[in-house]
């Protein structure tokens, strides 16, 4: 069981986004309403793009960085600046004995090599012995690495020497609400002190577009807020990195690390969404995580229904509690949209108030008051509801 | 009872196994003690030009088209049927505990894309947007639901009603020993008193076979295909890719006693530690590799000495068996030379994501038999590896604990010990 003893802080956050880079550019950001989407680049769909990050800043190898494709770039960055962050980076002894977590999905297809080979294959005389031959002639050997889930922690390990141990969630959304959920379980019931979890997401590819698309979950211009996409549903693919440090509390004490928040629960569920599933599900956890009365709530609404409308249904038994959506500015990120937003709570816990509102439907409501906790949701596009519960340590 | 941290002890009550030696435990154990090779020439797709032709195929659970996903999640399906019917635990369709799944990464195959590449009515020049253009009709709602990462423990879940968020974990090779590692974290924390733990991977397609040539990690010793997986042998080339499955229930030591179920095994011990030294390779010193071992035994609460078997990663390439031996040897000193060592993959090949899953199987099925395995096709010693890999031949010992090694790309390392019944 839990050691109702052992807390678990929140020592570092490392966020990258089309938002910028760090908490301060993000929540800057948030409080002038800046959304940065891009409606041209693979129109009609509309993406948000990563801000220009200067790799070398963590990634100082050259040759580091061309193993990569751009999603392990922009977590590898972003687990740097976790760890420099919360004061680990080049500390072997304790980078050695970090655990981490990392939720990610697959790789970036080359493109072209995909194209060549569609165009190609139905015209050849023995498409079998094309497929292969192209693959094998096509196919740079190091992009099966640049490709597989588990690479963006190994190449962690590599450039920032995080050993302790090294695991990999898949599975969209909800791989990176359950990457916080076991690393907090884990420090809470002494299975770990200090862990290092997140993930990133490179929403500037067309074989994502291509498989969300596939399924009817991508929006189509016109850009709208989350919450007032009901008419026509859908989600932009956001380019996002988001790493956090979670440490146990007298971990961080001893080696003086200041808390940023104190995670005090995730939970995450599974539904085969019948209608009305979400909203329960939800009811259930807000019950579960148990918030006090003066708490905000970071959505991770993605547009697409049936999930936001029922996430909706769900803010509106919550009578007074504000509520911000980070997919309107951030857009989604998937595997790493519940990390994201967990890093936005505690700025939000940090500056002792909310930014403003970015929605004219009604459910994000000015709020001026104080705040000592904020929950964070995540319903996932098609599957996979969690949610967080962050408060201040002062 | 509980463990030497205080914490619950994890028993095994229910095991499922497939590959390509056959479906269930009662097959896969005949053929695995008698030395039969699951390895064969692969008929699924044309492979005349490539440079490896065979592989550990399950050819025996059709899917048509052929897609590495559905094959997957239906092995996945068997092997848990088996395993809960074993343990006879929950109600059909309500399992009363968490989901952890190791499984391939999961994207879009050529046949999904060549549909909608066909659909997109393109045949001058087919690109992405052609593709997007077909996805746009709405008529593919299918691809996208199969080839989501969270698609096949999402589907197992929803069958098997196991309970919470189910876990698709990936360490690449060690991804099977990683969900039997969540699993075991999970009981020990009093989440749970049950955890079903399954590894499957279906990944023989010419891209997932090309990707791995490429990075010449596969033996290219086609004739005999059932000679080819040689670990530990001088003349090893290369891992043989192979498919297979494997789940197994995980319990609360008193759960357990007080269901009156068979206890088969105890999950004693995990260990783990990640190798920063490069995406491929072993750190020279096996620094990493000694780590996870020590990590395990120690969690087990039990010395180097206590361990009776080694079932290795043994995969039959040149730095994986090396890097190996540099590792048990380290760990156990002189005792390495007579620890019997004796590697599954020999036989069924390296099932990848499933494989740490499947090799636990086995395992406790060499507790349960007290019977070691061998390493056939052992004909060529290789001197710089002084293991008694258990040559070609079964033999009857007396295994108490037992010790599975999974090694990954991205500097991936889970060991596992596994024991007897406890007395």
């Amino acid at each position: 069981m839990a050691d109702a003893l052992r807390e678990v802080w929140i020592t570092g956050i490392g966020i990258v986004s089309s938002l910028g880079e760090g908490g301060d550019a993000h929540w800057q950001s948030l409080n002038e309403h800046c959304v940065n989407v891009d409606a041209k680049r693979f129109a009609p769909y509309l993406v948000h793009p990563m801000v220009s990050l200067d790799l070398d800043g963590q990634i100082p190898k050259k040759g580091d960085q061309r193993q990569m494709e751009p999603w392990q770039r922009i977590g590898t960055y972003a687990a740097g600046l976790a760890l420099a962050d919360a004061g680990l980076k080049g500390n072997a002894e304790l980078l050695a004995r970090t655990d981490m977590i990392v939720a990610a999905g697959g790789g970036e297809r080359d493109v072209a090599v995909d194209g060549t080979i569609l165009t190609g294959k139905p015209k050849s005389n023995d498409p079998g012995a094309f497929l292969n031959e192209r693959l094998m002639s096509d196919l740079r050997p190091t992009l099966f690495l640049a490709q597989l889930s588990n690479l963006l922690a190994g190449n962690i390990s590599i450039v920032h020497g995080v050993t302790g141990s090294s695991r990999t969630f898949m599975g969209e959304e909800a791989s990176g609400v359950d990457a916080v959920r076991i690393a907090h379980a884990r420090i809470t019931a002494g299975q770990s002190e200090i862990a290092l979890v997140g993930g990133s997401h490179n929403g500037e590819r067309e074989d994502l577009l291509l498989l969300h698309d596939s399924g009817g979950y991508m929006l189509r211009p016109p850009f709208k807020a989350v919450w007032e996409r009901a008419n026509s549903p859908g989600m932009v693919l956001a380019s996002v990195g988001a790493f956090l440090i979670l440490e146990e509390r007298s971990h961080a004490e001893r080696r003086s690390a200041n808390p940023k928040a104190r995670l005090v629960e995730v939970k995450s569920q599974r539904s085969s969404r019948p209608p009305g599933a979400i909203t329960h599900t939800l009811s259930r956890m807000w019950t579960d995580v148990a918030p006090h009365r003066r708490a905000a709530i970071i959505s991770g609404a993605t547009g697409t229904e049936p999930a936001t409308s029922e996430e909706r249904a769900w803010l509106k038994t919550l009578a007074d509690l504000p509520a911000r959506a980070t997919g309107t500015s951030i857009g989604h990120g998937m595997e790493p949209q519940f990390v994201m937003n967990v890093a936005i709570a505690t700025l939000v816990l940090g500056r002792e108030k909310l930014f403003s509102p970015l929605d004219s439907s009604g459910v994000e409501q000015p709020y001026e008051g104080p705040l000592h906790q904020v929950a964070v949701t995540s319903v996932g596009h098609w599957r996979g509801e969690g949610m967080g519960l962050i408060e201040a340590t002062r | 009872m509980r463990d030497s941290n205080g914490k619950p002890t994890v028993v095994v009550t229910g095991m499922g196994i497939i590959t390509s030696l056959g479906a269930g435990k009662e097959d896969n154990w005949a053929r695995l003690a008698a030395g039969t090779s699951g390895i064969r020439r692969i008929n699924r797709f044309p492979n005349a030009s490539l440079k490896t032709t065979i592989a550990g195929t399950v050819d025996f659970v059709p899917v048509e088209p052929f897609c590495s996903t559905e094959l997957g999640e239906r092995m996945a399906i068997l092997a848990v049927e088996e395993a809960i019917a074993q343990s006879g635990i929950g109600t059909k369709g309500d399992f009363p505990g968490p989901l952890f799944l190791a499984v391939a990464p999961v994207e879009l195959e050529w046949p999904h894309r060549e549909t909608l590449a066909a659909a997109s009515g393109d045949t001058d020049k087919i690109g992405y947007d052609s593709m997007l253009r077909a996805s746009a009709s709405g008529r593919f709602h299918a691809i996208h639901e199969r080839c989501l990462l969270a698609s096949v423990a999402e589907h197992l879940a929803a069958r098997f009603g196991t309970k919470g968020s189910p876990i698709s974990v990936s360490t690449a090779c060690a991804s099977g020993a990683s969900a039997i590692q969540l699993g075991v974290e999970a009981i020990r924390r009093g989440e749970a008193d049950a955890a079903l733990c399954a590894g499957t991977d279906g990944s023989v397609n010419p891209e997932c076979l090309i990707r791995f040539s490429l990075l010449s990690a596969l033996s290219t010793a086609n004739d005999p295909p059932q000679e080819a997986a040689k670990p530990f042998s001088k003349n090893r080339d290369g891992f043989v890719m192979a498919e297979g499955a494997a789940a197994l229930v995980l319990e609360n030591y008193a759960a357990a006693k007080a269901r009156g179920v068979r206890i088969l095994g105890v999950l004693s011990g995990c260990g783990e530690m990640a190798d920063s030294f490069h995406r491929t390779r072993s750190s020279p010193d096996g620094k990493a590799i000694i780590g996870c071992i020590r990590n395990a035994i120690s969690d087990a609460g039990l010395v180097p000495d206590d361990i009776d078997y080694i079932n290795p990663h043994g995969t039959g390439t040149p730095e994986n068996d090396k890097m190996e031996y540099i590792g048990v040897s380290a760990v156990f000193g002189e005792r390495a030379k007579s620890i019997p060592v004796s590697s599954n993959k020999s036989m069924i090949g390296h099932t990848l994501s499933a494989a740490g899953a499947v090799e636990a199987v086995f395992t406790l099925l060499t507790l349960q038999n007290q019977r070691v395995p061998p390493t056939i096709n052992y004909r060529i010693p290789d001197p710089a590896i002084p293991l008694d890999v258990v040559p070609n031949t079964a033999r009857d010992a007396k295994v108490r604990h037992a010790l599975s090694n999974s090694f990954g790309f991205g500097g991936q390392n889970v060991s596992l010990v596994i024991s007897g019944e406890p007395q």
